[in-house]
């Protein structure tokens, strides 16, 4: 077996160590070494954005990480989004607005838009376009995914 | 799409990587973000066997202006410098062009270190460094050096950084006060790149212009500085005519690009009508 390299990250609030291959992208670790199956695979060429997770709270794209340059990080993925009580509002506002038909970008749009109404909590529906650039969705057309950023803007806003 | 395998050193100091690199000769890969490297391992076109992560060494994170110059360490991201006050406020023409790479996850991720030395001909990058006349540095065992960007970009994927050189920063020069720049592109839907990218950097006297600088990106297999078109324009009343002489410059006697995205004569069409739209906008900004 090739080299490996020992990580220790913090994945969704819990630590974890493992070793790695130094080869092994962020996103097989996440679904194939931790079961994390919510983050998806679509086009491994960091366009699509389906792969989207946070590293040390700024959005990323998984498929063009590797697992040891996380190594020291807290990542978090779709799966730290709901808890006990429910959906988390983005979740809930995709859901409502019909954000989604096949579902399979939504873990990325998802996570981008967690990075977007962080740093932007009012965004504009241009804003919100812009800030969505890096995520493609092949079925909705993107007036409900925009819809869906809106409410859950308004959303968080009013449970703050 | 997975990597060959390779073995992978994180280095505690700028010296420890440059040796790295020297032991490791043509076989061993610098990265920084990996934006540009990770791609290129994933479809197999590199396969190096050893790669140098430069992500201990902080002091290749620091946007400085000192002297006259803004120095910008290799793994400062584009978000980095896009919404970097320093940067903002000595040379807006740099965050313009960060804010205009990829998408929002890219530039959170992607550094201007890893983008300049891979030397990408569609890179958004090179435009505004030729534009604004910045230097590269770079490092290794036997000392340090500084290439102009015009000296740079030597073809596509192609730079004059040697194998055992690791690229620390690049160094723009502040522009004078009442400098007016900016940076348009044409950019390929899905990914972000630039067909074509046209930065321009403008210094006026009234209606004259007094310096000029314009990079070109995406239009041919190597980033260049239309010093043609400039010379339309330095010291010439600002006119109608004048941007459109210099605008008919800018792809003449480029072997422009061709590909699935625009044929050679459509990119050269857009680089056309882009300087001149650029120029204009520089000055109405």
């Amino acid at each position: 077996m090739a080299n490996t390299t020992k990580i220790e990250v913090r994945v969704n609030g819990v630590g974890r160590t493992a070793e790695v291959q130094p080869r092994l992208l962020l996103v097989h670790y996440l679904r194939d070494v931790l079961g994390l199956t919510g983050t998806h695979i679509g086009c491994e060429t960091s366009l699509c954005g389906a792969c989207t997770v946070m590293v040390d709270g700024a959005a990323v794209k998984s498929c063009t990480l590797l697992a040891v340059q996380v190594d020291g990080c807290e990542v978090q993925t779709i799966e730290s989004l709901a808890t006990d009580d429910g959906l988390h509002p983005i979740q809930e506002a995709f859901w409502d607005c019909h954000g989604l038909q096949c579902g399979f970008c939504t873990p990325g749009m998802i996570m981008a838009t967690r990075q977007l109404l962080q740093e932007n909590p009012s965004p504009s529906e241009e804003e919100i376009r812009h800030g969505l650039e890096g995520n493609i969705c092949r079925c909705t057309g993107y007036k409900h995914i925009v819809d869906a950023v809106q409410q859950a803007a308004e959303q968080m806003k009013a449970g703050t | 799409m997975i990597p060959a395998a390779f073995d992978y050193i994180v280095p505690d100091s700028l010296e420890a990587a440059a040796a790295s690199l020297a032991d490791g000769g043509e076989n061993a890969k610098v990265m920084a973000g990996g934006h540009s490297l990770l791609p290129m391992m994933k479809l197999r076109l590199a396969q190096p066997s050893v790669v140098i992560d430069l992500k201990r060494l902080d002091s290749l994170r620091q946007i400085q202006a000192d002297g006259g110059a803004l120095r910008i360490g290799a793994l400062v991201t584009h978000h980095q410098v896009e919404t970097s006050s320093e940067v903002n406020e000595n040379c807006p023409l740099l965050a313009l062009t960060a804010g205009s790479i990829g998408d929002p996850q890219v530039r959170n991720r992607g550094t201007i270190g890893g983008s300049v030395v891979h030397g990408d001909p569609a890179a958004d990058w090179p435009a505004a460094l030729l534009a604004l006349g910045a230097e590269v540095t770079l490092t290794s065992s036997g000392g340090s050096r500084s290439v102009a960007a015009g000296d740079f970009f030597l073809g596509p994927l192609t730079t004059a950084a040697e194998p055992n050189e690791i690229l620390t920063g690049v160094s723009v020069p502040v522009p004078a006060a009442g400098t007016r720049a900016t940076y348009r592109k044409v950019k390929q839907k899905a990914s972000g790149f630039a067909i074509v990218g046209i930065a321009v950097c403008l210094r006026t006297d009234g209606d004259t212009c007094t310096d000029v600088g314009i990079g070109v990106t995406g239009l041919a297999g190597t980033p260049f500085r239309a010093t043609a078109a400039e010379d339309q324009l330095r010291g010439k009343a600002l006119t109608a005519d004048a941007v459109a002489a210099a605008a008919a410059q800018v792809a003449e006697g480029v072997d422009a690009l061709g590909d699935i995205h625009a044929s050679g004569e459509f990119r050269s069409h857009l680089a056309r009508l882009n300087t001149a739209r650029a120029i204009q906008d520089a000055l109405d900004g």
